[in-house]
């Protein structure tokens, strides 16, 4: 049972995993962009979800939506100001765009809020529900049942809004979404105001979780990676399926060996999943 | 109702227009003939704003549209069935016809001409759920005219309609321009390799070659011109 108990928490973090890597997934499945500043944003979405506990005492997940729709508002405007220049660029002249735009962000939050690390306190942080000798604590509930709702409403749009399929049609043939007269670039700020804000939400759940300070960062964009390279790229699915495994992934290994030691089994998975199937658990082969 | 003058256009040092001029009136079939990277695919694009021109001027009812986005020129009536049909594979039918309406042009009116679409196209209706990329060639490309049609276009510039398909279907396919014309009164620019066809077709025609227009006139006059026959149609 106690076995049982840990793999449940690691399924619920990794719903919040997911919801990160999401973020990810949409912006390269779309704009062919690699966000090397993903950690950066979901670090930028826990300290404003902590801004907002501290300043108006607002619940983490009350403050998701919130922070969702600052995060993109501010991936929109980054998009079309700055990133959209250098969408046809060279993969390497991009990737230094991003790391730059990453030492950006974390460097202004360590201004900002400086080195040490925060946390909310909430009054319901050590509750659990138990449902047939399962224990469920009730911080890990609130964030998976918000990241699958973020996710949902995802999906939904990108499934049924007249601008979610025009987004699916400039990342299914560029070539003809202008043909049939699509707004691109407005469409590629767009995608990535929603990866911006899927991972920002991500961030406020998170804040539920762990103590946030600026030098996470680096750890949630390689996590970010795994997690959408054992999933497969570009799947909505493959997201969700891969933040689900590392999340199990890190809470067992941090009950059987050493909590320290979770990114190493993390890794591992993923060397697995490239020496066996290298294009990802639900990918399709190129 | 479309006037260009002078358009120059290069890919980095590559010059691959030349000056080309040329006019289209309301109702017309014009033909623009000529052989593979003779221009006559970046004439399109640069006509619908997909690239833009060095020099030079595009009218279109009187107003200046080069270098306008594509976007912008899709809203003002000029639609494109593009080369390669350039479909959305992995999207259903149906969702390929509604992208085809994204442009506020179009709006209103997507609901009516989806079921005109189905009625011209029967084979689109039947298949409407399938995804687009699991179509044959010819219903591809009957998907990329019905597209098209959604975005209420007043002028279309259809980019070798004819290629990698049996002939009966490119029967089929002029058959359809000749209907769109003469039946819903709309204005047709005719990119085509397929000389002979697109200039029995056509009111009018130009032949381009190394990126100018080298010759034009009537479409049974150029068929009937010695040096047309002889590098284009071989006779």
């Amino acid at each position: 049972m106690l076995y049982l108990n840990i793999i449940l928490a690691g399924l619920l973090t990794g719903a919040v995993y997911a919801l990160m890597a999401f973020g990810l997934s949409v912006i390269y499945g779309v704009i062919r962009i690699v966000n090397f500043a993903h950690g950066e944003m979901m670090v930028i979405g826990m300290f404003a979800a902590f801004a907002l506990y501290r300043w108006l005492h607002l619940d983490p997940i009350a403050a998701m939506p919130l922070v969702a729709a600052v995060l993109f508002l501010a991936g929109y405007a980054l998009q079309r100001s700055l990133i959209n220049r250098f969408v046809t660029q060279p993969e390497p002249i991009q990737f230094l765009l991003m790391i730059a735009l990453a030492m950006v962000l974390t460097s202004t939050m360590l201004i900002v809020f400086g080195p040490n690390a925060h946390n909310v306190q909430l009054d319901y942080a050590f509750d659990s529900y138990e449902v047939g000798g399962l224990l469920f604590d009730k911080v890990r509930v609130f964030a998976a049942a918000g990241a699958l709702v973020g996710a949902a409403l995802l999906w939904g749009f990108f499934q049924f809004t007249r601008t979610g399929k025009a987004i699916r049609a400039c990342a299914d043939n560029n070539l003809g979404a202008q043909v049939v007269g699509l707004d691109v670039a407005r469409l590629y700020g767009i995608t990535f105001g929603l990866g911006v804000a899927c991972v920002g939400a991500a961030g406020s759940l998170m804040l539920l979780l762990v103590d946030v300070q600026p030098y996470l960062a680096t750890d949630y964009t390689l996590l970010a990676f795994i997690i959408v390279i054992l999933g497969g790229l570009g799947r909505i699915g493959g997201a969700l399926l891969g933040g689900l495994l590392v999340g199990v992934s890190e809470a067992l290994s941090g009950f059987f060996i050493d909590p320290s030691m979770k990114s190493m089994f993390s890794y591992g998975l993923l060397i697995l999943v490239l020496l066996l199937r290298p294009q990802g658990l639900l990918g399709r082969r190129a | 109702m479309l006037k260009i003058a002078d358009l120059d256009l290069f890919y980095g040092d590559a010059q691959a227009l030349y000056g080309v001029t040329l006019e289209i009136a309301e109702r017309e079939i014009v033909a623009i003939v000529g052989a593979n990277g003779a221009g006559k695919t970046s004439l399109i694009r640069t006509i619908a704003g997909m690239q833009r021109p060095a020099r030079g001027t595009i009218r279109f009812v009187g107003q200046e549209i080069a270098g306008l986005p594509s976007h912008r020129i899709c809203e003002l009536g000029i639609g494109q069935v593009a080369e390669g049909r350039q479909i959305f594979p992995n999207m259903s039918v149906v969702e390929n016809l509604e992208m085809g309406a994204v442009i506020r042009r179009a709006r209103k009116e997507a609901r009516s001409q989806l079921e005109r679409s189905y009625a011209m196209f029967p084979r689109l209706a039947e298949r409407r759920r399938q995804l687009a990329g699991t179509l044959s060639g010819g219903e591809q490309q009957m998907l990329a005219i019905a597209r098209c049609l959604m975005g209420q276009p007043r002028l279309i510039m259809f980019d070798e309609p004819s290629l990698g398909l049996a002939p009966l279907v490119v029967a089929e396919v002029f058959e359809i321009i000749r209907r769109l014309n003469a039946d819903d009164g709309l204005t047709i620019v005719l990119v085509e390799q397929n000389v002979a066809q697109s200039l029995t077709l056509a009111d009018r025609g130009y032949v381009l070659e190394n990126g100018q227009i080298v010759m034009s006139g009537a479409g049974a006059a150029l068929l009937a011109d010695d040096r047309v026959r002889q590098a284009y149609i071989g006779i």
